[in-house]
């Protein structure tokens, strides 16, 4: 039984064929790395799966939570799947603590003191438990993002998605990040992400999807994918991101 | 009938009118603010009727003369049965003055606020009025306040149009004291001190919170 489920999925921006038919099945506990060219697709696929980007036919259930053609209960789909992005986008007007607890007191009616106790918790586990006071501009980008994967995982998410986490980074703080994502797959948290850290992708993963022209070109487990590419295009692009 | 003006009683005329003025002002600027604020929620609606609709008002407000709205308060309801007073009239111009002006500010002020605050707000499950409350708003507010009270220099100075439909305010004031004093340039003189009296704390006070919340960010 799979969590996620997408089936002859489709999405346009306009006149441009975005998404052209996708069909992907990821199991509870699998990390899947999507990676492609930019304007392969990849980063709309994943902000399909929690209804940023709406698609025009085709199926997408995430743990029973059903969207048909587009339709369906938004909300509660995006109470199972959490998301972290490139810039953050923490609230620049709440601290640490505040960012985190935003969303389950005020979408789940959590009580206060309960929701102050999650905090804690997912805190703790990205390695901030001491910024709990802290604003935004008054920490690190590393610890932003660290921040901003705690405020996902307050809400229990059955998925999350990770958006280039580590693009908007400075190099040395990009490790720190992906610890955190290593020990979530660790514990075996489903993730799905977009990254150019292929070495991360071919380490943590276990289901790599190639994306090309907006459809899933090539996939399947990072070692074999990566070290006998069976398309020219993914030979091409594995070539081109890591010079052997 | 001849009676004798004293400087001093042209001051004193002319603070009791400056009363009138920050009165009206006063009004028109809480009164504009709350209806700019339903236009605002409006004009950012996920609703074209609307958003056209309010656009349409913010147009209208902004592409005509203050001069003629009032003129169009004041002389149109008496034309179809409705008698106001010039002070009705004047308090109701400028707030509709004021709130289509408040509104287009705030709408900026909204729309400055990244894309990514929306995002991520609605990732976490937040409903529209939930994201405009504990996200987008707050941060809105900050940008709003310096720009706000700038605004309200122009609120204070269009006060001065309403003395045309005869409201007995700075502006007003003083020209009946010129008239009966034949001192206009002191008469003016002291009125537009008023008005500076008015509006340069205001000025001041929107220059320093534009640097407060400008360093804050």
């Amino acid at each position: 039984m799979s969590l996620v489920k997408i089936a002859g999925l489709h999405k346009h921006f306009g006149t441009n064929h975005v998404l052209k038919g996708i069909d992907l099945e990821v199991a509870s506990g699998d990390v899947v790395a999507l990676i492609g060219r930019s304007g392969s697709g990849k980063s709309t696929l994943l902000r399909t799966i929690n209804g940023l980007e709406t698609t025009d036919k085709g199926e997408l259930v995430v743990d029973g939570t059903a969207l048909h053609d587009g339709k369906g209960d938004l909300r509660a789909l995006r109470q199972k799947v959490g998301m972290v992005f490139q810039q953050f986008n923490l609230f620049p007007h709440l601290t640490a603590g505040q960012n985190v607890m935003l969303a389950p007191t005020v979408v789940k009616g959590t009580p206060k003191a309960e929701a102050q106790d999650i905090a804690k918790e997912v805190l703790l586990k990205v390695g901030l438990s001491d910024k709990f006071d802290s604003y935004p501009d008054q920490l690190s980008g590393g610890q932003q993002q660290r921040v901003a994967i705690a405020r996902a995982l307050a809400m229990r998410p059955k998925v999350l998605l990770c958006d280039e986490i580590t693009s908007a980074l400075d190099p040395e703080l990009v490790s720190e990040v992906l610890a955190v994502v290593r020990q979530l797959a660790a514990e075996g948290m489903t993730l799905i992400m977009v990254t150019h850290e292929m070495r991360f992708a071919r380490e943590v993963g276990n289901k790599l999807i190639f994306m090309h022209h907006g459809r899933i070109h090539e996939s399947g487990d990072p070692k074999t994918v990566f070290a006998d590419p069976q398309t020219p295009e993914l030979a091409n692009f594995v070539g081109a991101v890591q010079p052997a | 009938m001849l009676v004798q003006f004293s400087t001093w009683d042209i001051v004193r005329n002319l603070l009791d009118a400056g009363k009138w003025t920050l009165a009206l002002s006063l009004i028109a600027f809480v009164l504009g603010g709350i209806v700019g604020l339903a236009i605002l929620f409006a004009r950012i609606a996920d609703n074209r009727v609307l958003q056209a609709a309010t656009k349409a008002y913010i147009e209208i407000f902004q592409g005509t003369p203050l001069l003629m709205q009032l003129f169009i308060v004041f002389f149109g309801l008496s034309l179809v049965g409705i008698d106001v007073s010039p002070w009705l009239a004047a308090a109701a111009g400028l707030t509709l003055f004021t709130s289509a002006y408040l509104a287009e500010i705030w709408r900026g002020c909204v729309e400055a606020v990244p894309k990514g605050q929306w995002e991520a707000s609605a990732t976490l499950a937040l409903t529209y009025p939930q994201q405009m409350r504990h996200v987008i708003l707050p941060q809105a507010l900050r940008i709003a306040i310096a720009p706000t009270v700038g605004f309200s220099v122009q609120v204070v100075k269009g006060t001065a149009v309403t003395s045309i439909i005869g409201f007995a305010e700075l502006t007003k004031t003083g020209s009946m004291l010129a008239n009966a004093t034949f001192e206009p340039f002191l008469v003016f003189g002291l009125v537009a001190a008023g008005y500076f009296a008015l509006c340069y704390p205001l000025s001041l006070y929107a220059k320093s919170l534009e640097r407060k919340f400008h360093v804050a960010r």
